[in-house]
């Protein structure tokens, strides 16, 4: 027992000393000069293609704070990205979960080597245990499996959940979820099908 | 001192034993039992797939060896003489201290870039071919992939020593790790948002954690170049880097550039003392 006690001290050691040897960082660089490197690998891109590897405000807030941005910063990114959420005119945020289900397994769409027209997809698989039945399933973002169930297939939950896909940062400021209405990346018509996805009681997810 | 020097070290090979059966425990407990199957068979082909013999890179490594002494370009010489850092021609090791500073071309370079340097300065090769064929596809073989790795098998089994001390060399360290941190594009990526924590997963695929020092950094940088069985190619980093960033969905970036060779550097910074085997061979 007693071993056992000094092996985890020495193991709580290491682990109080790692970070300390993780983080002998680089030296300090000037962002410009970071910036300058930047242009220079994308020298070629041209077009609309130009405007992804410049970094909006929320983008530099978020690198600048190593995503953990605090105090007035918070807010500030909060209240500019909530401010953008457009919802539903009509209001309704449920759509079709099967669409849904589609729209979170693919993954295509938006990359250099795809066509223009190619299907957009939310790749929520990616990241997310959502089904029980997808066993190939990612761990960046939490599971939400049981969804719906565990939000109690509240209207009011379900409209979060909308604002919290179309724009993640408006609920986490620096979310390591892209903001996928707000970089117009899904339709509104899709983010309606993945809420159904997670919402509807006869959807897999809540099974 | 001595006696007492073998009971810290028994102590501490007793503690990894029992920390690795406690990481084991919790690893177990926290997972399907469906995953625990398909992890399993993901090892198996990757264990099946790594026999040195059946590994088709190494046919790129027999056709950069005839490219280094093909005599070509305006000057009708061999790479022969190129210095890849350790002197004029020197093979054995080179790979496993680069990317460098190079006093003749004023910069730090990965050894594509300077391949690509001698090819000029040395042969007077023309390299618009050559950089129009820096990834080999269906019948469309790379002089670029042939020759890294020839070259890169010539340090194989040897340890990566990142080179670090000039200026120059300093500030492409600090500007490849604000790279890996910066964030963009439309989907919000940066390369930490996939690789900056241990034990993640994209679907079923494992990440390496390059936020920190240590085995996922050097296991993955002493791998490069790979024969990827999925593309039937083999690849260099500077593939691996264009192909995140196709999935990151942000532009294509420019091959060569000293962007990727800023971030090659951060991340064998990371990968320090890893043991270099390759080409190896992935999914």
């Amino acid at each position: 027992m007693n071993r056992i006690k000094t092996c985890i001290l020495v193991a709580s050691a290491f682990v109080l000393i790692a970070p300390a040897v993780a983080q002998s960082p680089a030296p300090k660089v000037d962002p410009a000069a970071v910036e300058a490197f930047v242009a220079a690998t994308w020298k070629s891109t041209t077009g609309e293609w130009r405007a992804r590897v410049d970094q909006d405000e929320t983008q530099k807030a978020c690198t600048a704070s190593n995503n953990e941005p605090t105090g007035v910063l918070f807010d500030q990114i909060r209240d500019r990205e909530s401010a953008a959420v457009v919802f539903p005119a009509d209001g309704k945020v449920l759509g079709d979960w099967k669409k849904g289900a589609q729209v979170a397994q693919r993954g295509t769409g938006g990359q250099f080597t795809d066509q223009a027209n190619t299907y957009r997809g939310g790749n929520c698989y990616a990241c997310h245990q959502m089904s029980k039945a997808e066993v190939s399933y990612g761990t960046l973002g939490p599971s939400l499996n049981g969804y719906g169930k565990l939000h109690r297939f509240d209207a009011a939950e379900a409209r979060k959940t909308y604002a919290k896909i179309y724009n993640s940062m408006s609920v986490l400021p620096c979310s390591q979820m892209p903001r996928f209405g707000h970089n117009k990346f899904l339709s509104e018509e899709q983010i309606k099908d993945v809420v159904a996805y997670l919402y509807d009681p006869e959807s897999p997810v809540n099974k | 001192m001595r006696i007492r020097t073998s009971a810290i070290a028994a102590l501490t090979v007793a503690c990894a034993v029992l920390g690795v059966g406690l990481l084991a425990g919790g690893h177990a407990q926290g997972q399907q039992p469906e995953q625990d199957l398909s992890e399993k068979e993901i090892e198996r082909y990757r264990a099946m797939i790594s026999d040195p013999m059946s590994n088709p890179g190494f046919l790129n490594v027999d056709r950069g060896e005839q490219l280094w002494s093909l005599k070509r370009g305006a000057k009708n010489v061999s790479l022969e003489t190129c210095d890849l850092g350790i002197g004029p021609g020197k093979l054995e090791g080179a790979y496993a201290k680069l990317p460098r500073y190079f006093a003749d071309a004023g910069k730090v370079m990965d050894l594509e870039q300077r391949l690509l340097y001698c090819m000029t300065s040395l042969q007077e090769l023309d390299t618009k071919d050559v950089i129009a064929r820096r990834f080999s596809g269906p019948g469309r073989v790379s002089d670029m992939e042939d020759l890294v790795g020839f070259i890169a098998n010539k340090s194989s089994g040897m340890k990566i020593e990142p080179q670090i001390s000039h200026p120059k060399e300093q500030e492409m360290l600090s500007v490849g790790e604000a790279m890996f941190y910066r964030r963009s594009a439309v989907m919000d990526f940066s390369c930490a948002t996939c690789h900056a924590a241990e034990g993640k997963r994209i679907r079923l695929q494992g990440l390496p954690d390059f936020s920190k020092p240590g085995k996922a950094a050097q296991e993955t940088m002493g791998s490069w170049p790979t024969y990827r069985v999925s593309q039937s190619q083999m690849r260099t980093m500077q593939h691996r880097l264009w192909d995140c960033y196709r999935q990151m969905r942000m532009p294509a970036p420019d091959y060569a550039s000293d962007g990727l060779t800023a971030l090659t550097v951060f991340m064998m910074k990371q990968a320090q003392g890893g043991e270099i085997t390759v080409p190896s061979i992935k999914r």
